[in-house]
């Protein structure tokens, strides 16, 4: 695990392939002492140290933006390389092999299992909106020093069924317990936006900034 | 500690024209309240659970100078921002959440142009799009009112939110006319009457003028946040404060550390 200020070249990539603000996730990074760059050719992702995938929206739209823009190759070579890999909120469900909204498509294939749609079992409602916060999170180096109880801002209608256990970072509780977290290997995801969740969140994207992929 | 729960949200209004922070009373006799930047950084420092930006004037050089307040709140602070006014077509929805709004709150167009909540929601997501309801008079009676509550139309507010949803509406945000400014407490029938007529989210808006207005909107409806514009102007209101009053009256509030 690396500690310290990154050095100068080690430039955190941030893809931009047209799905969602960019901004907080940089402007974090910024905020932190760390330096981030957006990045809209997949030819270019091979350079950097550590690599987010952020994205709302729609998975289906998602997965067609990143195909016809020559992502997705370039995405999995990226994981298989061993360096660390973040996707946020759509990014995190991306990375799974398939999801059900308007029909199958076909994600990154890089954690297994699917994303559905959230039923609405009352009195939870979806989309699923706020502040919630995560059960039976395992040790690991993105979430060093964070406080178990804290709460992350969550916003999304759709979640992940990871049907490999040991991927599963953590959970968060509404109206059932759905996957919060994941990770395997140097691949990590998360279903909330660290970059909108203030110290909290900021304190995950410092570890991953710090984090050499390796567990 | 320990509430295993979605928290209750506590969210910040702020009114803008042309670039400044406005007050007024019923959507009435706006005043200048200063500088937006100053405010923004206070409930970030503060950690506001979300900021929503209104514009109540909408003009192209007044939304233009809002997307310029989200854009610099979006590089100092780290927390959901709506923002919303005027909100015509998908490209002004495209250029407040390229500034960085996470979401969009539509209140005219959604009367004029239902569809465009569609549209905004196929193309961002449906929790990108808040569909704001502005409404004057109560129970049966209450009616929809559009352009900062200077139309009047006849559209009955919880039929409305039934259709939003329908449309693809992620949250409604409903917002008494005439409550807003008069710090007198929330419309506790309507917000109740519409958080039971919809499975999404439900923010409600006007009246907050103490703390404990805050925990009877929660104690009876199901809303899922409060918004507050006049209540937070007054020195010793913050969301600090109104967190803990409301953690201690056992409404589950968000942990920060």
């Amino acid at each position: 695990m690396v500690s310290g200020r990154q050095s100068e070249d080690a430039v955190i990539c941030v893809v931009d392939y047209g799905a969602g603000n960019l901004a907080s996730v940089v402007n974090g990074f910024d905020q932190l002492g760390f330096q981030a760059t957006i990045v809209k050719n997949p030819d270019e992702i091979d350079q950097y140290p550590r690599l987010i995938l952020p994205g709302v929206g729609s998975f289906r739209q998602a997965m067609r933006t990143l195909e016809s823009r020559g992502w997705t190759a370039h995405l999995r070579n990226y994981a298989a390389s061993g360096r660390p890999l973040l996707g946020i909120c759509l990014g995190m469900q991306l990375l799974f092999d398939e999801g059900e909204e308007d029909g199958e498509t076909p994600g990154l294939g890089l954690i297994p299992g699917r994303v559905v749609l959230m039923a609405p079992s009352p009195p939870h409602r979806v989309p699923h909106v706020g502040w919630n916060n995560l059960i039976d999170t395992r040790d690991h180096p993105i979430f060093d020093g964070a406080k178990r109880h804290v709460d992350y801002y969550f916003v999304h209608s759709y979640h992940c069924i990871a049907t490999d256990a040991s991927s599963v970072l953590a959970r968060c509780e509404y109206g059932g317990e759905f996957v919060a977290a994941v990770a395997k290997g140097n691949v990590v995801g998360l279903q909330f936006h660290p970059e909108k969740s203030q110290p909290v969140g900021l304190r995950l994207m410092e570890n991953f900034a710090q984090w050499d992929g390796r567990c | 500690m320990g509430w295993q729960v979605l928290k209750r949200r506590v969210i910040p209004v702020l009114l803008l024209r042309d670039g400044r922070m406005v007050k007024g009373r019923q959507f009435k006799d706006f005043r200048d309240t200063g500088e937006p930047r100053t405010a923004v950084r206070i409930y970030s420092a503060q950690d506001s659970d979300e900021l929503v930006f209104l514009d109540i004037h909408p003009s192209r050089e007044s939304r233009a100078a809002m997307i310029g307040v989200v854009r610099v709140a979006a590089t100092e602070c780290f927390m959901p921002m709506a923002a919303g006014g005027g909100i015509s077509t998908i490209e002004d929805a495209h250029q407040l959440i390229l500034a960085g709004a996470d979401k969009v709150v539509v209140t005219t167009a959604a009367v004029t142009d239902p569809p465009l909540i569609s549209r905004i929601a196929k193309h961002f997501g449906t929790q990108a799009v808040v569909a704001g309801i502005d409404y004057r008079g109560r129970e049966d009676e209450a009616r929809v009112w559009i352009r900062s509550g200077s139309e009047m139309t006849a559209i009955d507010p919880i039929e409305h939110a039934r259709n939003l949803v329908e449309l693809g509406a992620g949250e409604i945000l409903i917002n008494s006319i005439d409550r807003d400014g008069m710090m007198q407490g929330y419309d506790l029938e309507m917000t109740a009457r519409v958080s039971d007529a919809v499975s999404v989210p439900v923010i409600t808006c006007g009246g907050a003028g103490n703390f404990m207005h805050l925990v009877e909107v929660f104690r009876n409806s199901k809303a899922s946040a409060v918004a507050c514009a006049s209540l937070f102007h007054f020195g010793d209101n913050n969301p600090i404060r109104a967190r803990t009053y409301l953690r201690n009256q056992d409404i589950p509030m968000r942990v920060l550390r």
